[in-house]
């Protein structure tokens, strides 16, 4: 069942194959992007309870969901590398890792500035911001212990049963810090529910968010075949790589 | 000289006993983190200044993120010491099952400090005027809680052991862990001081209890193949 | 590739195939296979950081190889891990024993952890046996790294594994421990056991034919 999977198994038609696609998921990437960014920021509607600082929902949003998506994402990449020893695995959560952590502190910061017009303070211990805020640890963590070994594999496998142990408590922690918010809400705040959306607003929603996600992608390729080099430093097709990248060097400097 | 097999209590009651030997003949490692605890309860009201109103509204909290840090600080000698002298790794070459002989060590583990911040908590909790509707909703939190934070802290430990400076990274793994427990516990306290009952609360600690205690020893197995690799 | 070299003799204890082990970006050693059987002694050589110990726990499980297989009589040691771990004796540099308990104490817990049943006496004798007689009360936190070396060596007289995997096994032992031990590995492969070692001295008590040997020089370029 999974042999047309095998070819992708091996490092170098992986390399080659990021490689082929980077330019179509970036392009692609561009034009949804350009259009669903301009769109949202200037022609959709303002809302109107929250007028204009509502545009921000545009990226808050698709950045939030990312950055939780990626975490599975990197959860299911450790799942594979840990049952069934998939060693491309590994380099793939290797290159998710930043991605998410950047994507979760995007979507605090856009989160605190969205509060600052609603609530008149930058933060405030909002369920999803608090929940964001743990994400961000989370995937801190991640990296900071796939730092720490020096040799990648291990750096790996660890970094891998780390995920595997937090996205088992992502969701106690989510409902956790939910339970916990409705506990200690004094004052009424009116929370980053998600508006209804008229159709003129969702549109360039679906460009902006599907343009996020293939700018995830693109990113996500770059560094997989960066890592893949790492980790594959001493196969011949590497230093045949990187020796004709040289040469390819020098005779542009002549 | 017999050789046999050893039923699965045996390992355990063998690896717990050698622990608690080690702990007895090596006592710092159960009063300092103990001192810790009580310490780090004192600067509260120092800091926080010592109207019995306030303290008594925070010392729930207070109370249970004490226990979180000095449960971390004591992680280290679950597996360092054992980790550096290779005995780990002859534990993990024996023939019995890693996850007996890790769930030994925690056991152990949790007998060594937590049980004694349980025995302490009442005394900390009468300097923090912990209303008195609350002390046995504190103690059955102690209770199930503190092995929890014992067992997801095996998790940390486990993956850190072989790194050089592991010590803050092991906070930066362990702390975001802690978190549903915290704030169960802390609410269960508080809901007790306001005379409802709080069985909810309790059931759901109990449920991180048993769920970590299904689940950990085999993450605490897998990342020390890893950190004795 | 990796084709299954390990079924082919009968009498293999432990074999290896494919074995390829990179440390920190450096290959160590690149598709190594061999077969350990009943009756052999194998010397692992190579210059420092070769992968001598590397290889040693790899044999053991204790580390996993970037790629290739282990087998204990013909299973994948992954998948017979207790059978194999009830055959195998690993001794690597650290000794495994604890400062905090004697030397009977570690020694005892290290026996019994391997299913091995011993009384106080039979202990005491084997402590006198590498030379520890008069120490088996000392918390080992009193005993030099030597006599730490050599509660650890202790087990291999009580041990009924076959497989022994001794990483420098005489380093801290006097030359007359030297011989004693070299006594106890030709009993021991007298019995159908096997002794995987490394050594920086040659073996003295066994002349060069009978030692199998594992050259390891692949130091990458």
């Amino acid at each position: 069942m999974w042999k047309w999977l095998h070819p992708y198994a091996n490092p170098e038609v992986s390399y080659h194959f990021a490689g082929k696609i980077i330019p179509w998921l970036s392009a692609l990437a561009a034009l949804l992007l350009s259009i669903g960014l301009i769109w949202a920021l200037a022609f959709a509607p303002a809302d109107y309870q929250q007028g204009d600082s509502f545009r921000i929902f545009y990226i808050h949003v698709p950045a939030a969901s990312l950055s939780m998506g990626i975490y599975f994402g990197m959860a299911i990449a450790a799942f594979t590398s840990l049952v069934w020893q998939f060693k491309l695995s590994d380099a793939s959560a290797a290159a998710m890792a930043p991605v998410g952590a950047t994507f979760t502190a995007i979507a605090l910061f856009t989160g605190a500035a969205w509060g600052k017009p609603m609530w008149g303070t930058w933060w405030i211990w909002d369920a999803r911001l608090t929940s964001e805020l743990i994400l961000l640890f989370l995937y801190l963590g991640v990296i900071a212990l796939h730092n720490a070994f020096e040799d990648k594999n291990l750096a790996g496998k660890a970094a891998g049963i780390l995920t595997l142990v937090g996205v088992i408590n992502l969701p106690i922690i989510k409902y956790s810090v939910e339970w916990w918010n409705t506990l200690h809400q004094g004052s009424t705040v009116s929370k980053l529910g998600k508006p209804s959306m008229s159709v003129d607003m969702l549109w360039p929603f679906l460009f902006c968010f599907l343009g996020f996600i293939l700018l995830v992608s693109v990113i996500i390729c770059i560094r997989f075949r960066s890592e893949i080099l790492a980790r594959n430093s001493i196969r011949p097709w590497v230093r045949t790589l990187v020796s004709q990248q040289l040469a390819q060097e020098k005779a542009n400097d002549v | 000289m017999s050789v046999a097999n050893l039923s699965y209590r045996a390992v355990f009651s063998l690896v717990l006993k050698r622990d608690l030997t080690i702990a007895m003949r090596h006592k710092d490692d159960i009063i300092n983190p103990l001192l810790f605890f009580v310490i780090v309860v004192t600067l509260f009201p120092l800091g926080i200044g010592p109207e019995a109103q306030t303290l008594s509204r925070i010392a729930p909290g207070i109370i249970w993120v004490a226990a979180l840090l000095s449960t971390l600080l004591s992680l280290d000698r679950l597996f360092k010491s054992d980790h550096s002298d290779g005995s780990l790794e002859q534990m993990l070459l024996s023939p019995h099952p890693v996850f007996i002989l890790v769930l030994a060590k925690i056991v152990a583990h949790w007998l060594i400090t937590g049980l004694p911040l349980i025995l302490i908590a009442p005394l900390l909790a009468v300097l923090l005027h912990l209303n008195e509707q609350s002390y046995t909703a504190l103690i059955l939190t102690l209770l199930l809680g503190t092995p929890v934070l014992s067992l997801l802290g095996a998790i940390g430990v486990a993956l850190t052991v072989g790194i050089k400076k592991g010590g803050v990274l092991l906070s930066l793994l362990v702390l975001p862990l802690y978190i549903p427990v915290l704030i169960f516990a802390t609410s269960a306290i508080d809901t007790a001081s306001l005379g409802l009952p709080y069985s909810g609360q309790l059931a759901i600690i109990a449920a991180l209890f048993f769920g970590s205690l299904t689940l950990a020893p085999f993450a605490v197995g897998a990342a020390l193949k890893v950190s004795t690799n | 590739m990796s084709v299954n070299l390990a079924a082919n003799t009968e009498s293999a204890l432990i074999s290896a195939s494919n074995l390829t082990c990179i440390r920190e970006e450096r290959l160590l050693f690149d598709q190594l296979a061999f077969e350990i059987s009943a009756g052999d002694i194998v010397q692992v050589e190579g210059p420092n950081g070769s992968g001598k110990t590397s290889l040693l726990r790899i044999l053991a499980g204790l580390s996993q190889p970037y790629e290739g297989e282990i087998y204990y009589k013909k299973q994948l040691i992954t998948q017979s891990r207790e059978e194999f771990h009830q055959n195998l004796l690993y001794l690597g540099h650290l000794p495994g024993v604890k400062g905090e308990m004697s030397a009977e104490e570690n020694l005892n817990f290290n026996l019994t952890l391997h299913g091995l049943h011993n009384n106080a006496d039979e202990i005491e004798e084997t402590l006198s046996l590498v030379n520890l007689a008069g120490f088996e009360d000392s918390l080992a936190s009193h005993l030099s790294a030597g006599q730490h070396r050599r509660i650890s060596l202790a087990r291999l007289y009580k041990s009924s594994a076959k497989i022994w995997i001794l990483d420098e096994p005489f380093t801290a032992i006097d030359k007359q421990g030297v011989h004693s031990l070299e006594q106890l590995f030709k009993e021991h492969i007298k019995q159908g056991g096997c002794v995987i070692l490394t050594t920086h001295q040659d073996l003295l008590t066994f002349s060069p034919s009978q030692v199998r040997k594992i050259t390891l020089d692949y130091m990458g370029e």
